[in-house]
Parts: structure tokens; sequence; C-alpha cells
């Protein structure tokens, strides 16, 4: 279900459908997430994709179009070299993949006392795990966050909203 | 005694026996047995919306001096079936030119956001429905769902005040979501795990005692989550004339009018659960199931009436005075407020070893609480006599306020 809405993301001829399939994707893939145990990582791409990212597609897509409606064919003429590349990619993914000796493993089941979510935080804190990555990515958030705001600020409007 | 404690699993065992009877296998058995629990669940919350229509149609007549439907059965309790055969009997309109998938499913999808709430809500120590550890991102999560369904519906419907409403209202829901879930952590904090059971569990004293500012921060939140007045962009009837709603007629529209009045019904519950105890009451819940399930209904019908007194009350507010008042101030203290009790709480319990449950940590939670809330309101104070001193001029400023 998964694959046929990414498929549809790139083969549907409306612009705002596609983003809508694109919803359909991200939440085959919490699915995804939540058979494999990862039950935060599960809640937090519903949060996170479907309820920011998605949103924010949408709005961009309704906001800078002087038409709404799509015109023109839906797929340029080399559309079947773009398909081949895929078909490419993927094969050669899963060839590596296979040999890897994670891929037919089940999904571990942790005890029933497993504070998943703690040794997530602990990890992303503790100076011997990840604490420096988790760091640097929220400076570079920091300045994506600055750096949109000064892109997007109008010095004549800047107080007038008071 | 066993029924009254449990009587969901007491139930599911004996139709489990019933079934494995007639010769069902076990995992079918099991399955069918999920199904009718929550089919079960979504009749009598159903149910429960029919009755908030009348709660709310009296509440806000009482509110506004007036008596509200009394003729259609005694004290109008008949009303709100009138009402949804009148839905379900009107014409189903599709606009012209409207998108007629996206249409159709964004009034499932919106109501859907508000049902799937209720699988985590725990009614009873031993009724909920999944004991989810990340309860509280999962609220989170259907809300966006729920913000997804307002942006799909004013977009089908092919008009561009229904557009503007849906932007406007999409945009406070998501702003909004920022101090609800700081403050939500703050509950996280006190019980160790975000799971909603645990929670609960922990609430020997009520977190509203503890952290006051926090359960308020995440009322007004909630309000503007919900998209009710003062905050209710979605459907300014003055402005917009229902917003992201115009299109709709019929049992659709009926999807979200009483959508909205579940999902406040909801978020009561949350707020009660969150901060006022969920469905303990001095030990009253380990007597009986049902005895709990009252106190959390009670508890919720609480919290949906003072959802409804703001509502009756306040003015709507501007949506850029809305978003300046999310971003610049809420959000800020909602943060401030989550630093200090964390804070507050290390060195309360670790430092000075003060046990969380007795009256001096209480009392200090309280007081750090109150004295965050009087620097953020006097920091508020001051930045809007500088605003004001800069258009009305010095003089005007110094002679009123002090």
């Amino acid at each position: 279900m998964t694959l046929f809405a990414a498929l549809r993301v790139v083969t549907t001829g409306n612009l705002v459908h596609a983003a809508l399939w694109l919803i359909a994707t991200l939440f085959g893939i919490a699915v995804t997430f939540a058979i494999l145990n990862a039950s935060f990582l599960a809640v937090v791409q519903v949060v996170v994709y479907i309820g920011a990212i998605s949103i924010l597609f949408i709005f961009a897509v309704m906001l800078t179009r002087k038409e709404m409606r799509d015109r023109g064919p839906q797929m340029n003429r080399n559309w079947w070299f773009g398909a081949l590349l895929a078909a490419i990619t993927f094969v050669g993914l899963v060839l590596l993949l296979y040999g890897w000796n994670g891929v037919s493993k089940t999904a571990s089941v942790y005890p029933s006392d497993f504070d998943a979510v703690g040794a997530l935080g602990n990890a992303l804190i503790s100076p011997d795990a990840y604490v420096l990555p988790f760091e640097v990515a929220s400076v570079l958030l920091v300045a994506a966050l600055i750096g949109a705001v000064y892109v997007a600020f109008n010095p004549r409007s800047g107080d007038s909203s008071k | 005694m066993d029924f009254l404690k449990d009587p969901l699993k007491v139930a599911a065992d004996w139709l489990l026996g019933i079934l494995a009877g007639w010769g069902m296998p076990d995992l079918w058995a099991q399955v069918l047995i999920g199904f009718l629990g929550v089919f079960i669940l979504i009749s009598l919350l159903m149910v429960l919306d029919i009755l908030l229509v009348w709660i709310e149609r009296k509440v806000v007549s009482r509110f506004q001096s007036r008596i509200g439907p009394n003729r259609v059965g005694p004290f109008g309790l008949i009303q709100p079936f009138a009402d949804i055969i009148k839905l379900l009997i009107k014409e189903d309109i599709t606009p012209a030119g409207a998108d007629r998938v996206v249409y159709n499913l964004a009034p499932i999808l919106s109501m859907a956001s508000v049902l799937i709430l209720w699988a985590v809500m725990p009614l009873a120590p031993s009724i909920l429905g999944v004991d989810l550890n990340v309860g509280v991102l999962y609220i989170i999560a259907a809300g966006a769902i729920g913000t997804l369904s307002i942006i799909m519906a004013g977009w089908s419907s092919n008009n561009k005040y229904s557009l503007i409403g849906a932007f406007r209202e999409v945009a406070v829901m998501l702003s909004f979501e920022i101090p609800m879930l700081t403050v939500m952590l703050i509950p996280t904090i006190f019980a160790g795990s975000m799971g909603v059971a645990a929670i609960t569990q922990a609430q020997d004293v009520w977190f509203f005692f503890i952290a006051p500012l926090a359960a308020v921060i995440f009322l007004i939140a909630a309000i503007a989550e919900l998209g009710r007045a003062p905050f209710d962009m979605g459907e300014a009837e003055s402005e917009l004339v229902s917003g992201y709603n115009i299109e709709y007629s019929g049992m659709k529209f009926g999807m979200f009018y009483a959508g909205e009045l579940l999902h406040a019904f909801t978020f009561g519950g949350f707020w009660a659960i969150m901060f006022f105890g969920g469905y303990r009451f001095f030990g009253l819940e380990q007597v009986s199931a049902f005895l709990a399930i009252a106190v959390i209904f009670f508890k919720a019908l609480v919290g949906y009436w003072i959802i409804m007194w703001v509502r009756y009350t306040l003015l709507r507010i501007r949506i850029d005075h809305m978003l300046a008042f999310n971003w610049k101030f809420l959000t800020p203290v909602a943060f401030v407020l989550l630093m200090v009790t964390a804070f507050m709480n290390a060195l309360l319990t670790d430092t000075l070893r003060i046990e969380s449950g007795s009256v001096l940590y209480v009392a200090i939670m309280f007081l750090s609480n109150v004295l965050v809330a009087w620097i953020s309101l006097e920091t508020a104070r001051a930045y809007s006599r500088r605003a004001r001193e800069r258009v009305e001029g010095p003089k005007i400023a110094e002679a009123g306020r002090s």
C-alpha cells in the first residue's frame, strides 16, 4: 500500500493530490515503524512528517501558484528513463540488503517493562552516546529558523501588528 | 465481584467461551471480540455525542439568559435526535468544481481523528484501549490528522472563503500544538513516563496542585486546538460565514459539528487525566470499574463546561493577535515553565530529598508556578505599556497605568 501510494505521488495529475498521496505514503512508513516495535518513531513520524511537513507542502502548493489547475502533460518524454533508473536502484538496494544478515530477523520484542523511550532519551543526551550530533542538529535547526525569518521578514510590516 | 472490577475481561472471556464452543478458531475469536469492543465503544461515543449537542445548547442558552430547546420532549431532550433526523434527510450537495474524493473524505477524517483519541483514554484501571507508552505524543498525532482534514475540507470546497478559513484555522492549530506539547511534558516529568495510564497512576496528589500554570496553559492551548472561541478562526461566523464548513450540508456538516463537540469533551477528559487525577477519586476507583468511569466522565464534563464557559464569555481574537499571543507569550512561558519545573523537581527530590507527595513539595512547586506566572504577566504588561506609549504618547501611559 505504501509503494502504491508512492507510485501515485509521481503519476497523479493534480499537485494537491500528489501531496495527499505523499501523506498516505508517510502514514504507511509510520505503520512500518510500528510493526517493527518502534512505537515512539511511528508516532513522531505522524506528528512531524504528516502533521507539519506535509501540511507545509500543501500550504506552499496552495499559496504560491498563480492558477490552481494543472495543465500540460503529466510526464515529460523521458519518463521511461526515470523508471529504468528507479528499477535499477531498487534491484541494487535489494541485492545490497540481502548481503546483510539482519534482513531475515524478526523485530525484537522487548520485555514489557523495557523503557524504550527512556533508552532513546538517555542515548540522545548521554556524553558517550549521541549528545554531540543532537546538539549540532539543534544548532542547524536554529540556523534554519533564523534564516527563514530573515528571508521572509518585511521591514515595513515588521511591527504593525502590535 | 470480579465483574464490577474488570467488566471487559469478564465479558470477553465469556464471549470467547461461547465462540470456542461453536468451534471458532481462537485467533478469529480474538479478532472478532476486538472488533466488537471497538464497535461498542464508538457506538457509545456517538450516543454521548448526541447528548453533548443537547448539553451545549442548554448551557449556551443559560449563559445567554434564555431557556434553549424546550419544546421537543421534556427539557428538550429529544431535540438532538430531531436534529440528526433533519441532517440525515437533507440534500447532499457537492459544489460544482469540488474535488469529490477529498471533499467526501474530509469529514470522515475529522471524525476519525477524534475517535482514535479514545484508544488511549483510560476510563478505569482495567479499561484502556491500548496502553501505549507514548500516549502523550499520540494525542498530538491525532491532532495532526485533524489539522489535515481541515485543509482537505477547505481546499476541496472550491471556495475562496472556505480556503481562507481553513488556512487560518490550520495556522492556529499548528501554532498552539507547541505550547500544548511542552506543557504535556510536565505531567510526563512527574510521572516518569509518557503513557497515559502511568500519568493517572502517579497522581496521588493531583498535578493541578503541583503545576497549576501548566493546567491553565494546557487549557488555553486545547481550546485553540479545538478551534473553539475565542480562537474559532475556522468558523468565524461574522467574518467568514462558516469558514471551511461553508459548502458542507447534511450529515457531512453533522460530522464536523458533532466531531467538534466530541473533541471538546475528549480534551476535557484529557485535561482531567493530565492534571486532575483522571479516574482517581480518593480510592473510589478500586471499588468498581463503573465508578471509575463515572468519575472520569464527571471530571470530563466539568472540563467541558469550563471550555463552554470560556467560549460563550469571551470575544473572538483577531488572527494576528492570536498568533502573536502564541509565539510571543504562550510558547516562551511554556518553555520557561518546563525548565523551572524540571529543575525544581530534580532539586527537591534528588538534592533536598523532599518526598514528592508531601505538603512541602506541593507548596514549593505551587509557589514556583505562581512566580513564573507573575513574572510572565508583568513582562507582558511592561511590553504592552511600552507599545502603548509608542502609539499614544507618554503622558497617557503615565496617567492611566500603574
